[in-house]
């Protein structure tokens, strides 16, 4: 066996330990970006060989916490490809707007910028107090952040130019308290969050949602996982609910394709309709 | 020994090269591509090389199927990998040498999904990204050129893959051309 076949080796029998000691599945995660993330840990660990880890992430629950933070990749920032919230604005608020309530869940929202921008869109096409919006990711700490809502003042600051992109109707400084080095959200935008710890790889369907994103998240997912997690965003939309993923992923080669209609190619934004 | 796919990366002063490269190439590889471009950038780069080159050239999304005798470029704040079984994985995991996409990123996956059956090619630009994906490349047995950082306009990148001992052949960006040739055709 070469080198690289018994690193392969090694991975694969850590990820089968970490899902059987704690049920935190990485089994089918896309193995590239697990092998770089594996390799970084090992890096930092004093360990030589990845077997190494085995035993450590057996007995040492902190180490496994590290694990699993390393393997979260909550980078995020607010209005991401503002391209993508224009669109919403245009294409999706008309139609909540035809609903007297509803649900928004944000799958796998990190720290929880995508949140925010898009609870001051809401706000600013007046429909904010008609949703109840399900921010969700298995990282803990990320939610922590997001429940916090406090970031760097100039990563905020930086997005400014992506609120306007957006179509924002004020300006982004309207929306936090400025404290020294930080901006902290204001408490308005998140009275119709609720955060929660949820994972797309082994946890069930959430009830009767309008609108799903779960944007930069299936990337990290093998097909087979992809494919799971989609199912389980397609059976918790209602008919004609809207599913928005990120922007270089694609419904056309999944095994939901056929339940969606494009609204919108270029900023992903998928329309859940009866299979013909 | 046959190889099966090339890959580039480059930064300041490097897109003339890819020009020159592309232009000489009709052989058999599949070409994966990072050029450092702000995040913003909406597909600048495939757009230009699609007139310069004979081969098609795509943007790729996430799991695509990468296929012979096509160009792939890593879209703008976007880290572009290699699965084992033949196709792009994305990622926007944090920047790398403060670049994403890194050439450090592509180049270590390729070498594991690749092996022995690749290329790499480390151009002109003003960091050291790319040095250390070239030298997993070396290690996985795979072939690594630097363009010469004598007529490179930032030579910092090739300098530091040489450096760090990475480097199989140094040369000029019509002989990086002519060497795929070569190596394509065993
Ligand atoms: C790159 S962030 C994307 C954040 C945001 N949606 C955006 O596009 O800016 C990916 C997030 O997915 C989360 N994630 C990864 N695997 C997950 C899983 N199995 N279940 C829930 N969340 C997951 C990570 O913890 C991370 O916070």
């Amino acid at each position: 066996m070469n080198p690289s076949e018994l690193e392969r080796l090694e991975i694969d029998l850590l990820l089968e330990t970490v899902f059987r000691r704690y049920g935190y599945d990485f089994r089918g995660y896309a193995r590239a970006s697990i092998d770089r993330r594996v390799r970084q840990l090992l890096s930092s660990s004093g360990c030589t060989t990845v077997a190494e880890l085995i035993p450590k992430v057996l007995n040492d629950a902190e180490f496994f916490s590290r694990l699993v933070r390393n393997f979260s990749i909550p980078v995020t920032e607010m209005f991401r490809d503002p391209a993508v919230y224009r669109a919403v604005r245009e294409k999706v608020v008309p139609l909540l707007r035809t609903w007297p309530h509803f649900k928004i869940w944000h799958a796998g929202c990190a720290t929880g910028e995508e949140v925010y921008s898009l609870a001051m869109l809401l706000k600013e096409e007046g429909l904010y107090e008609r949703a109840t919006i399900y921010a969700t990711d298995f990282n803990e700490e990320a939610l922590d952040l997001a429940r916090e809502g406090i970031y760097p003042i100039e990563k905020i600051k930086a997005a400014t130019r992506n609120y306007q992109l957006a179509g924002g109707k004020g300006s982004l400084s309207d929306y936090y308290h400025a404290a020294y080095d930080a901006a902290r959200m204001d408490p308005a935008l998140r009275e119709r969050v609720v955060f929660s710890v949820h994972n797309l790889a082994t946890d069930s369907v959430f009830g009767e949602i309008h609108l799903v994103l779960c944007r930069n998240v299936l990337i990290y997912f093998g097909r087979e996982l992809q494919n799971r997690a989609l199912w389980l965003l397609t059976e918790s939309l209602v008919h004609g609910g809207y599913l928005c993923l990120g922007t270089k992923e694609n419904l056309q080669f999944t095994e939901v394709h056929a339940h969606f209609s494009t609204l919108d190619h270029a900023a992903r934004l998928y329309k859940k309709q009866v299979p013909p | 020994m046959t190889r099966a796919a090339v890959v580039m990366g480059g930064s300041a002063g490097s897109l003339g090269v890819f020009d020159a490269v592309l232009g000489a190439l009709p052989e058999d590889y599949a070409l994966l591509l990072v050029l450092h471009l702000p995040a913003d950038d909406a597909g600048s780069f495939a757009l230009h090389l699609a007139q310069v080159s004979r081969l098609p050239v795509v943007e790729p999304c996430d799991k695509q199927r990468i296929e012979g005798r096509h160009v792939y470029t890593a879209p703008a704040n976007y880290h572009m990998l290699v699965e084992r079984g033949g196709h792009v994985a994305l990622s926007v995991d944090e920047r790398v040498n403060w670049s994403r996409p890194s050439i450090d990123v592509l180049f270590e996956s390729a070498a594991g999904a690749w092996g022995r059956e690749l290329v790499a090619v480390i151009l002109s630009g003003a960091n050291a990204d790319g040095a250390m994906g070239l030298l997993a490349v070396k290690a996985a047995g795979g072939h690594t050129l630097a363009q010469d950082p004598a007529g490179a306009a930032s030579p910092l990148m090739p300098l530091a893959a040489i450096k760090v001992g990475a480097v199989d052949e140094i040369l000029s960006p019509e002989g990086i051309a002519l060497r795929l040739i070569e190596l394509a055709n065993g």
